[in-house]
């Protein structure tokens, strides 16, 4: 079988999956968590509790701030203690909710066993109304809230559904994990969004390094005699985990600049995004857990873990349960290597989207002397999107933003390809991304114009 | 052979002539008028091509200034009146004078008053650290310290200082452009009124944080308590997001809020030192008994 992969750029990086044989672990509850309430793209959602209410875990505690927005639920159960300002992961401030753990009781109606519930209902706007309901977002890296993309505008068909189980950023295995042990699941849940799509076909795409991944999905498919679904093997390369590569890998088609994947009949949802749908619509339970990795290249092999992990737990508590920062960190990181950030707040909270505690170490996130540019293009080879990272570095050192649109600077996806390949260790995506900023700030302000 | 000399001359001058006449003839038709009063107002302009009047350069705001009704609204800060004098004098317009202003650095966090929470090696710009993360101290709201100022400044009047971390304005070069304060991704620095001697009172601080989480991530921090806007006499300053602000067109240099002050947010620059009060006699001990 010829494997599929993206037409453009990409890069080969080490996937250094350490915790891959790591079984899902539970974590025990904290003292207190902290909900922040801007955990998806979009208006940050409003709380609607008060300091001292009690809340049960799986209780609405804030409602959307806008179109673009989702409902955040109580991953606790326990006393509201503050509602306030708290610095996140980047040291800014944000509103989070801060709750006094106290015992374990859920909301009514979550149906917290374990059955296998295959049975989908009928409605698709009962669907979609559940999957808004329990805050479902995007959990491949950008919580874009999932009712919002299942919903396309009038017009727009959806072609093919596309389940992303590429995780292609090295070290993390939390989706892998998920796809083993969970299977059915995500196979249930990528069934209920081809229902809300109208029947549309299928794909599952998983990277060729995560074989027993192929194997469970398919033959989870096959038990359940889900129809229309196949798992399809794609060749390991990054970012093929990106939407506009996963669709290019899968379909063959692109999508246009400042276009959407619907565009091409295409919606991509994450597998962990189709577990937190088949929770929500079979077993009414909200987005209060997720699944994270605690790896990195200066942990010890019986120190690497995966957790499941109840929203709003402090990273420092997870650090602490893990064991602490091993010897030789030298950087902390939320998320991959590739596209994740550094931590600057180590107490800041998870929110929906966390997929990882990284610890690198110094030899591994060393930044190297700057030289000059030679001009030998690996970082346009590299790109994924087609863009010329050394060129549009040179516009923003003469601050042409004109220029940098044309160059299409607001198409970047920062998936960091371009610093990684550039033998002179020029900073391109440091310096692209706040120019992409600008240009979008532009366009924005233009169009409002308009 | 002498005739294709000759032949080559006469068809080449021939060109010459007819191209030349066609040139002429096409400068004539498309002459642009225009105003000779352009380049009598570039001539006194400072020529530094800065922005700081809001055009793209010295000749743009020249054009701008001749087609203007009067000079209300364009005002070249860098020249300053002198050079509005020049310019209003060339128009015929009435002047318009403004108080001359300098650029104002509103963060105290020097290294000992804000302790670094993480170690940056990114990128030396802040604009590249602030779209990263709020920076490598507890406070989101200050200088994050890689002086996207001193290089917007063409005056050269801007310098980070090593000690502090935080850039220092030469109040003799600066011109009030408003570059640094544009380069600014954490918008700490203002244009402020030069002031009566050079004497300013301004709070040195922008963090919006309540008073506690402030004055944790630095010592020097505005915590907002509000006890300068009560001793104000003038209405100066007002507290908002928990951060005072002395409002320079009303503050008329009492200091009084800088007594107030409990961070000692409050600075004040160029006021002349005065001797220290004499202290007041300590009360002896012996007398406090007796009473």
């Amino acid at each position: 079988m010829r494997k599929l992969t993206f037409s453009k750029g990409g890069v080969h990086p080490n996937d250094s999956k350490y915790s891959r044989e790591c079984g899902i672990e539970v974590l025990p509850l904290p003292q207190v968590v902290y909900v922040s309430m801007a955990q998806h793209l979009g208006a940050p959602a409003k709380p609607i509790v008060n300091v001292g209410d009690f809340v049960k875990a799986g209780q609405v505690i804030a409602e959307p701030g806008g179109f673009i927005s989702a409902f955040v639920h109580s991953p606790v159960s326990g006393t509201v203690k503050s509602i306030g300002p708290r610095k996140d992961l980047a040291g800014n401030n944000m509103t989070h909710v801060e709750i006094a753990v106290e015992g374990d009781i859920w909301a009514d109606g979550i149906d917290l066993s374990d059955t296998l519930v295959t049975e989908i209902p009928q409605d698709r706007e009962t669907i979609l109304k559940k999957i808004q309901e329990c805050g479902v977002v995007g959990l491949g890296g950008a919580t874009f809230p999932a009712h919002v993309k299942l919903n396309p505008a009038p017009g727009k068909v959806a072609e093919c559904l596309i389940i992303n189980g590429a995780e292609c950023e090295p070290y993390l295995t939390s989706d892998y994990r998920i796809m083993i042990e969970r299977s059915k699941e995500i196979a249930v849940g990528a069934a209920i969004m081809q229902k809300v799509l109208n029947g549309c076909p299928c794909v599952i795409g998983i990277e060729e390094n995560k074989p027993e991944a192929v194997n469970a999905m398919s033959a989870a498919i096959s038990d359940l005699k889900l129809q229309n679904i196949e798992v399809k093997v794609l060749k390991k390369r990054y970012p093929q985990g990106g939407e506009k590569q996963l669709i290019d890998a899968v379909m063959h088609r692109q999508v246009r600049s400042g276009g959407l994947p619907i565009d091409v009949g295409a919606v991509v949802q994450n597998a962990a995004t189709a577990l937190a749908v088949y929770e929500a619509v079979q077993k009414n339970k909200p987005l209060v857990t997720n699944t994270l990795t605690v790896t990195g290249d200066c942990l010890p092999e019986n120190r690497q873990h995966n957790y499941l992990f109840r929203i709003g737990i402090p990273l420092s508590y997870i650090i602490e349960y893990a064991g602490g920062v091993p010897e030789g960190a030298a950087k902390i990181i939320s998320g991959g290597p590739m596209m994740g950030k550094a931590v600057a707040n180590i107490d800041a909270a998870t929110v929906k989207g966390s997929s990882s505690i990284l610890y690198l170490s110094k030899q591994s996130t060393l930044r190297k002397e700057e030289s000059n540019c030679i001009r030998c293009g690996r970082c346009a080879d590299a790109c994924p999107m087609g863009l010329e990272p050394f060129l549009l570095n040179r516009l923003i050192k003469a601050g042409d933003m004109e220029g940098l649109e044309d160059r299409s600077v607001q198409d970047c996806i920062e998936c960091g390809c371009c610093l990684y390949s550039c033998p002179a260790n020029i900073p391109l995506l440091d310096r692209i991304r706040p120019a992409k900023a600008a240009v979008l700030g532009i366009i924005k302000s233009r169009n409002i114009k308009k | 052979m002498s005739t294709t000399i000759i032949w080559t001359i006469v068809i080449l001058a021939g060109l010459g002539l007819i191209l030349s006449l066609v040139l002429y003839l096409v400068a004539a038709k498309f002459k642009v008028e225009e105003d000779p009063r352009i380049d009598e107002v570039e001539k006194v302009m400072p020529g530094a091509n800065c922005g700081g009047c809001g055009f793209a350069g010295c000749r743009a705001f020249a054009d701008a200034a001749v087609k203007a009704p009067n000079l209300d609204n364009n005002y070249c800060p860098v020249g300053g009146n002198e050079v509005m004098k020049k310019v209003a004098a060339i128009l015929g317009y009435e002047i318009v004078e403004k108080t001359p202003q300098v650029a104002v650095v509103r963060c105290n966090g020097t290294c000992e008053n804000r302790p670094r929470t993480n170690v940056y090696d990114g990128v030396k710009s802040c604009k590249v650290k602030a779209a990263l993360y709020s920076g490598d101290t507890g406070c989101p709201f200050g200088c994050l310290g890689c002086g996207d100022c001193v290089e917007a400044c063409q005056f050269g009047a801007i310098t980070m200082d090593p000690a502090t971390g935080l850039p220092v304005v030469d109040e003799t070069k600066c011109t009030a452009c408003g570059a640094c304060a544009k380069a600014c991704p954490k918008h700490i620095i203002e244009l402020r009124n030069k002031g009566p001697r050079g004497m300013r009172v301004f709070v040195s601080c922008v963090n919006k944080d309540k008073g506690a989480i402030a004055r944790k991530a630095c010592t020097a921090a505005c915590i907002g308590c509000g006890k300068c806007a009560k001793v104000c006499a003038q209405e100066a300053i007002t507290v908002e997001d928990n951060v005072a602000y002395i409002d320079f067109t009303k503050c008329k240099l009492c200091k009084k809020c800088v007594a107030e002050c409990p961070t000692g947010a409050i600075h004040t620059v160029n006021f002349p030192v005065l001797p220290p009060k004499p202290a007041a006699e300590p009360v002896k001990k012996e007398e406090v008994a007796n009473a």
